[in-house]
């Protein structure tokens, strides 16, 4: 890729999760974005298509890919706030349309200008530090789509050591499935559940108070399992803390009576 | 016949698994041991990754030729005075060897460990037969004595805790005085040895699989741990391998660089303790080795898979590191897949084998993690094969229909951004205001499958489209 201009047009692809769950991370992504230089636009948009990639549907992927094709074609780059879908469109939307050299190119094309945010952000905008205080004892779960197929994993880890106060411990196993997997935390919610028990007992054990990562989905896991097991540990996206919006009540967590 | 499958029942025999705290106590080794020695050997070798590579390109080598050097096998083993007999099926496959027994007049067979004999049910044709199997493998031993099926394909009994061990053995060895010690392993070893010491002197046929084939000279390779293997073989008059026909590989030279991922990836071992190497029956001036020298190779639906999706999957070369890095199998072991091979290479081979119909779970029942493909050392794709096979339940309406309905719901206000912005604004401003006060749900309509697990965080009630549009909608 030529050199990036240093103010590029960026399409944040919000994903469907924070764009319905979780706005702040979306604002918070916006803030990151702009303070790194980038003009952001949002085109409407709902999902990568990821559900019914996972589920063998093949055709539903390609409509829903070629409305993402199409309403991110004027963009520079395509960021999104988390690697599953990041992955789903720089991985994946090419080999939908390896019968179709004309879209295929376009896949292609697009594949080539989406990152997730943290690694665009350190990668392609070279940004060294963040500008932000939390004097937390924090730690960070590699979510499995960010950390395989993108290798998001240095990353965030580097940004964070910029943030004032911030202590990162790592846990046990903290390259290790969550259990979230789609639809499968529902379609097999026993054995997700077994397997995000166990990611738990190793938050639990890392001493931190703040478990952060950069997939909602895994996040929205964790959390509903640590409050499920009464444990009072804070859950964010790492967007959060990066961009300093620590304001909203954590994922989870009730909203204060007065607020 | 080809083993039984409870497959089709994955959801139970998973759920009977969780509940299982014996079990859940054994597959703590596994998540732990197995990883850590399979990086510190990856990590002692620095082209471990290119090796990878070279396997993988080879393996593909082969199976793109795959006729041609069965055909060259096929000849070198018949002029060492070998024979080989091509099994299409299952049955076809434990038919040959049985009576191959029977021509014999075989009571007892003594067998090195095989999945392929596994997959065709060999065992059980033998003693309809009326001929006495026996396990030498000290785990196959084990499972032998409970029944039961291989759990993992390189640790069969590794679903076992060393009390549950001794158990068996006082249930089964009742010879054994009361106050014999079994308590550590080695007592165990020992008592399984001195049993199976009588076994080999008595056999008349030695069974075993095989790592590699190898077309140039005609050799059947195995790599073992314990070396029963090696009494398996060469003890008995008969030696019948039985192999699948992707087992090829063309040259002793292409083997040894095979081997160098084989071992690390398995166990963290550079190599096994013993690679064996066989080639016909005795020649006149060898010391040991059988009268006759058979090979059986099995198809049983492996040809099928050639020049389709699922081509990659035959690339396998059984080592395991999928199911060891599979949090899945963590959770549920092996059993619960419910036929012979477990794990993520379980989840692509068994619907292959027996059907989507049969092994339809297993390619759903994986979080997509990627971790078996990051570490398999033929560079399998198996998430991506996964995801094939779903397709192809999909196509053929094999999926559930409440996952079918669900989707196409979700999928027509996905296809329709407008219509999908004015639903999410409403529908996530009620779900705001109904979980604002805990902020999580501990129970939701439609998705019990996550709340009888986990909290159901609440969203913050608005959606970030609306609000950007909102704060900035003038400008954009």
């Amino acid at each position: 890729m030529s050199e990036s201009p240093k103010n590029p047009k960026v399409g944040l692809f919000v994903t469907c999760l924070v764009d319905l769950m979780r706005p702040s991370i979306g604002f918070a992504a916006l803030k990151l974005l702009e303070d790194a230089g980038c003009e952001v636009v949002v085109p409407a948009q709902t999902c990568c298509g990821q559900p019914a990639f996972n589920s063998g549907d093949r055709q539903t992927t390609r409509d829903i890919a070629l409305q993402v094709i199409d309403a991110f074609s004027d963009c520079r780059y395509v960021v999104a706030p988390s690697g599953s879908c990041g992955g789903m469109i720089s991985r994946h939307y090419p080999e939908l349309f390896h019968d179709d050299p004309g879209l295929a190119a376009k896949a292609r094309a697009l594949a080539a200008r989406t990152f997730e945010l943290v690694s665009f952000l350190t990668d392609v905008m070279k940004v060294e530090e963040v500008v932000a205080r939390f004097p937390r004892r924090v730690t960070y779960h590699d979510s499995c789509s960010g950390l395989r197929e993108l290798g998001v994993q240095s990353q965030p880890r580097k940004l964070l050591a910029t943030i004032h106060g911030l202590e990162l411990v790592e846990m046990e196993e903290n390259d290790v499935c969550c259990g979230f997997g789609g639809t499968f935390a529902v379609k097999y919610g026993e054995i997700s559940g077994a397997i995000v028990e166990k990611k738990s007992e190793n938050i639990v054990a890392s001493g931190a108070e703040v478990l952060l990562a950069g997939d909602l989905g895994c996040l929205m896991n964790m959390a509903g399992k640590l409050s499920r097991e009464g444990k009072t540990i804070e859950v964010r996206h790492v967007a959060e803390v990066l961009a300093g919006m620590t304001d909203e009540p954590a994922i989870g967590a009730a909203r204060d009576r007065d607020s | 016949m080809s083993a039984h499958a409870t497959s089709p029942q994955f959801k139970d025999n998973a759920h009977r698994a969780l509940q299982d705290t014996q079990l859940q106590k054994a597959l703590g080794n596994v998540r732990h041991n197995f990883i850590e020695r399979r990086a510190q050997a990856a990590a002692r070798l620095p082209e471990f990754e290119a090796l990878r590579d070279q396997a993988r390109d080879l393996r593909d080598h082969v199976l793109a030729h795959l006729d041609l050097y069965l055909e060259i096998y096929e000849r070198k083993v018949t002029e060492a005075g070998g024979h080989v007999h091509f099994a299409r099926t299952a049955e076809e496959a434990s038919r040959i060897v049985v009576d191959l027994a029977k021509a014999r007049g075989a009571k007892i067979v003594t067998k090195g460990k095989s999945m392929v004999s596994e997959e065709i049910g060999l065992n059980a044709a033998l003693e309809r037969a009326g001929i006495e199997a026996v396990e030498t493998d000290l785990g196959e031993y084990i499972i032998q004595l409970r029944g039961e099926a291989p759990s993992h394909i390189i640790a069969p009994a590794v679903h076992l805790n060393q009390e549950d061990i001794e158990s068996d053995f006082r249930r089964v060895h009742t010879w054994l005085p009361k106050d014999r010690d079994l308590e550590a392993p080695e007592s165990l070893l020992a008592e399984a040895r001195a049993t199976l010491r009588a076994k080999f002197l008595a056999s008349d046929i030695g069974i075993t699989g095989a790592n590699f084939l190898v077309a140039e000279t005609g050799t059947s390779i195995i790599v073992t741990n314990e070396g029963n293997g090696d009494l398996t073989q060469t003890l008995p008059k008969m030696h019948v391998v039985v192999a699948s026909i992707e087992k090829i590989a063309p040259t002793l030279e292409d083997v040894a660089g095979i081997m160098r991922v084989l071992a690390r990836s398995a166990t963290g071992q550079d190599m096994s303790v013993y690679t064996t190497l066989s080639t016909g029956p005795r020649r006149p001036g060898d010391v040991d080795g059988p009268e006759e020298y058979h090979v059986v190779l099995v198809d049983n639906g492996r040809s099928n898979m050639l020049g389709t999706d699922f081509e990659d999957m035959l690339r396998c070369i059984r080592c395991g590191a999928c199911m060891n890095h599979c949090p899945v199998y963590h959770a549920v072991g092996g059993h619960a897949y419910g036929w012979v091979y477990p794990g993520p290479m379980g989840a692509v081979l068994t619907p292959s084998l027996i059907g989507v119909d049969q092994g339809g779970h297993l390619p759903n029942a994986s979080t997509f993690c990627g971790r078996c493909e990051s570490v398999c050392p033929v560079r399998i794709p198996l998430p991506k094969l996964m995801r094939h096979w779903r397709e192809r339940e999909f196509e053929r309406h094999l999926s559930p229909a409440t996952v079918r309905s669900g989707l196409a719901v979700w999928a027509f206000f996905a296809k329709r951004p407008k219509l999908y912005a004015l639903s999410a604004r409403i529908g996530i401003g009620l779900m705001g205001l109904a979980g604002r006060s805990r902020g999580r749900f501990a129970w939701m309509p439609f998705a019990g499958g996550w709340t009888k697990y986990r909290d159901l965080p609440a969203p913050q009630g608005q959606t970030f489209q609306a609000m950007f549009k909102r704060q900035r909608g003038a400008s954009r």
